[in-house]
């Protein structure tokens, strides 16, 4: 036959928790992934790193923080991945993953501090796997191929997250990574917050395929489309493509339909571009409501047991705030003191000058 | 003639050539219904139309190389950079290609695009949003660098750009996108590129810089001049091909020289010129050259960018080093 068709592909979209709060069991793989304790954990999780989000709008409208990229309406998908994860995998997020990032084992007051402009702020705890952030867009999808790539030739039994938004989709680095985690068959799960909008520009105009996911299939693997406000259902594919991952049975591309409840940046003005009915109609849809409705079916969860969690929430923002704040500035000499493993002697001569400046300016 | 700030005179030579030229085509990231994230092309969508002001998807590399292909097939694309960390995406599209289409098509295919990009640091953002990395692309032969230093120069260098048959790198001094304001005429201004500007005229010292840099230039040389040190202050405007004319005549006259640039120091474009008059104008000398600029080490987050970019006082100190010399 002169003509025959050579491929044909489905692509699958999840959901476990629907945007009215219920929940589909029979998709659940197991039952104790969402007990009682799971998900209250989940939901704390998602109270904690909304807090954290809000103050930091806060502190930036009050010049205490520069510019700031909220995660408001993404939390779901963030909580999802931090739990799917396990400590010795590693992370390498984008520039919108402040939440994964504190559920990671980041402390929220250097996440603060990097907001605010402090290098001290991209320090990464020992025993935290987690790449800074990557301003550029989808450029640390490659590190992320070769770490995965890395930890296969070392027999390492981990996997690699990488998260990017929409708009890498568009990106050389997107298919150049998952091309080669395709050809290696290599242990990563690439992760997309779909949240529709790369600052003004729609998800129409970023791309003119049907799904992200489906991306996937010209590179050899599977990709799968799962709402991104459901905590459960991403919790369940991420934790899947991990443990297949680490399985050896290479990559997985999941894509997370979300949405971005707020602007792309403190810098930006959203409604320049998109209407209020748009993002009305997305805050109905808030992971946050539509898991506390679960719990308030579910566990009867109450009006008291909500402004407890609340209230420790605040306090701990508080406390972490107090933290960022009373830092010492930092000594603007720290700008040589990452940069090489050791500074040549034009450098140190550079360094040195620098410092003689700082000490004259200094006095009265 | 009316005030206008620097991203207003951008803004307003684009209206201008888009209105006299139905081949400019503007294209980059949110440039359209947005206006830009520096609002350099708020309204153009309006006026021009989709297909004349295009949202493009998120790709700086696909951006420059689809404006070499539409610059050959016969537009006059006028590209935007978001910011010039960014651009780093598109090396490959600059250097190996727009850069050498005359020269490897032997002349049959050109590449009249011009890439507008904000530059250089000051305005408290993120990382790689504070790049002054002109030396990358001065150092690439085939393409021409130019930076404005206040709103006229910008409307009549840009103007100069997109008219001008090779490729142009426009970079615009972000720090002082609002911070001046300026008569510009409405009319056209043609700025020639490859000449520099002689900003203040004094026999002393010569003082070298471009784009925001130019300003604290200006002061240090007011702050001399109480001392009695007058200054030539030459703004440089075209980085790529410079007024080596214009840089040397000076130098001759003088017998120092100054430059500064917030670019790192070591191959900064200073050195370039330095190595110039040294070749050139070594027995008119009675001083060292001296560079003022920023570290070499990568661009601090904003608590730190400040001590990084060079200051007036540091300007004024290299002035009295090179006359007390």
């Amino acid at each position: 036959m002169p003509r025959r068709i050579l491929e044909e592909f489905k692509v699958e979209w999840f959901q476990l928790l629907d945007e009215a709060g219920k929940l589909d069991a029979a998709l659940l793989p197991s039952p104790d992934l969402i007990s009682e304790k799971t998900v209250k954990a989940f939901y704390e999780s998602m109270v904690l790193i909304r807090a954290f989000d809000e103050k930091a709008l806060n502190l930036q409208r009050s010049g205490r923080l520069g510019t700031y990229a909220s995660i408001q309406g993404q939390e779901a998908i963030q909580v999802a991945c931090a739990a799917a994860l396990q400590q010795s995998d590693w992370l390498f997020p984008s520039f919108r993953e402040s939440g994964l990032s504190i559920l990671r084992g980041n402390p929220m007051k250097a996440l603060y501090l990097y907001w605010a402009g402090d290098e001290r702020g991209n320090l990464v705890p020992d025993g935290v796997n987690d790449f800074p952030v990557a301003i550029p867009v989808g450029t640390h999808i490659p590190h992320a191929v070769g770490a995965a790539w890395a930890a296969q030739h070392k027999k390492d039994p981990i996997a690699v997250l990488t998260t990017f938004g929409d708009g890498a989709t568009s990106k050389g680095d997107f298919h150049e990574g998952l091309n080669f985690a395709g050809v290696f068959k290599l242990p990563i799960v690439f992760l997309c917050q779909n949240n529709q909008w790369a600052i003004s520009v729609p998800l129409s105009r970023q791309t003119a395929s049907k799904t992200l996911a489906q991306k996937a299939v010209a590179y050899g693997f599977k990709g799968i489309q799962v709402d991104g406000n459901d905590v459960f259902g991403v919790h369940v594919a991420v934790k899947d493509a991990l443990d297949a991952a680490r399985r050896g049975e290479g990559p997985t591309f999941i894509e997370c339909l979300t949405y971005r409840l707020s602007d792309h940046t403190t810098a930006d003005d959203a409604s320049r571009y998109r209407s209020e009915e748009e993002v009305a109609l997305w805050r109905k849809k808030d992971p946050l409501l539509r898991l506390r409705t679960y719990m308030e079916a579910e566990w009867a969860w109450s009006e008291a047991q909500e402004a407890a969690l609340q209230q420790a929430v605040s306090e701990r923002i508080a406390a972490s705030v107090e933290d960022f704040e009373s830092t010492d500035p930092i000594d603007p000499l720290d700008m040589f003191d990452t940069l090489f493993a050791s500074l040549s002697p034009d450098l140190l001569a550079q360094r040195a000058a620098f410092e003689q400046r700082l000490a004259k300016r200094k006095k009265p | 003639m009316s005030k206008l700030t620097l991203i207003q005179a951008v803004n307003q030579a684009l209206h201008h050539e888009m209105e006299k030229d139905a081949n400019v085509v503007l294209l980059g990231e949110d440039i359209g219904r947005d206006g830009g994230v520096f609002r350099a092309t708020d309204g153009l969508v309006e006026r021009f139309g989709p297909s004349r002001v295009v949202d493009t998807p998120l790709s700086e590399s696909a951006i420059v190389g689809t404006a070499i292909g539409m610059a050959a097939y016969g537009l006059r694309p006028v590209a935007e950079i978001q910011f010039m960390g960014f651009l780093y995406g598109a090396m490959e599209q600059l250097i190996s290609h727009a850069a050498r289409l005359r020269t490897r098509s032997r002349g049959r295919y050109t590449c009249p695009l011009v890439i507008r990009t904000p530059y250089g640091g000051g305005i408290h953002a993120p990382e790689l949003h504070s790049e002054s990395t002109e030396a990358f692309f001065i150092h690439t032969p085939g393409i021409k660098v130019v930076a404005p230093s206040t709103p006229a120069e910008a409307k009549g260098l840009l103007l100069s750009a997109i008219r001008d048959p090779d490729p142009v790198l426009f970079l615009e001094p972000s720090k002082i996108y609002r911070a001046i304001k300026e008569e510009v005429s409405e009319d056209e201004i043609l700025i020639p590129l490859g000449e520099a500007r002689l900003v203040a005229e004094g026999e002393d010292v010569t003082l070298i810089a471009w784009g925001a840099m130019l300003h604290p230039t200006l002061e240090a040389a007011a702050r001399m001049l109480v001392k009695g040190v007058h200054a030539d202050v030459i703004d440089l405007r075209t980085l790529s091909p410079i007024d080596s004319a214009t840089i040397l005549r000076s130098v001759e006259k003088t017998g120092r020289a100054v430059i500064v640039h917030e670019a790192a120091r070591s191959c900064g474009l200073g050195a370039e010129i330095a190595a110039e008059i040294c070749e050139k104008a070594l027995l008119s000398l009675k001083a060292p050259v001296l560079r003022v600029t920023g570290y070499d080490t990568s661009v601090p987050l904003p608590k730190s960018e400040n001590d990084y970019f060079p200051d007036c006082d540091q300007i004024v100190e290299a002035i009295e080093q090179v006359v007390q010399f």
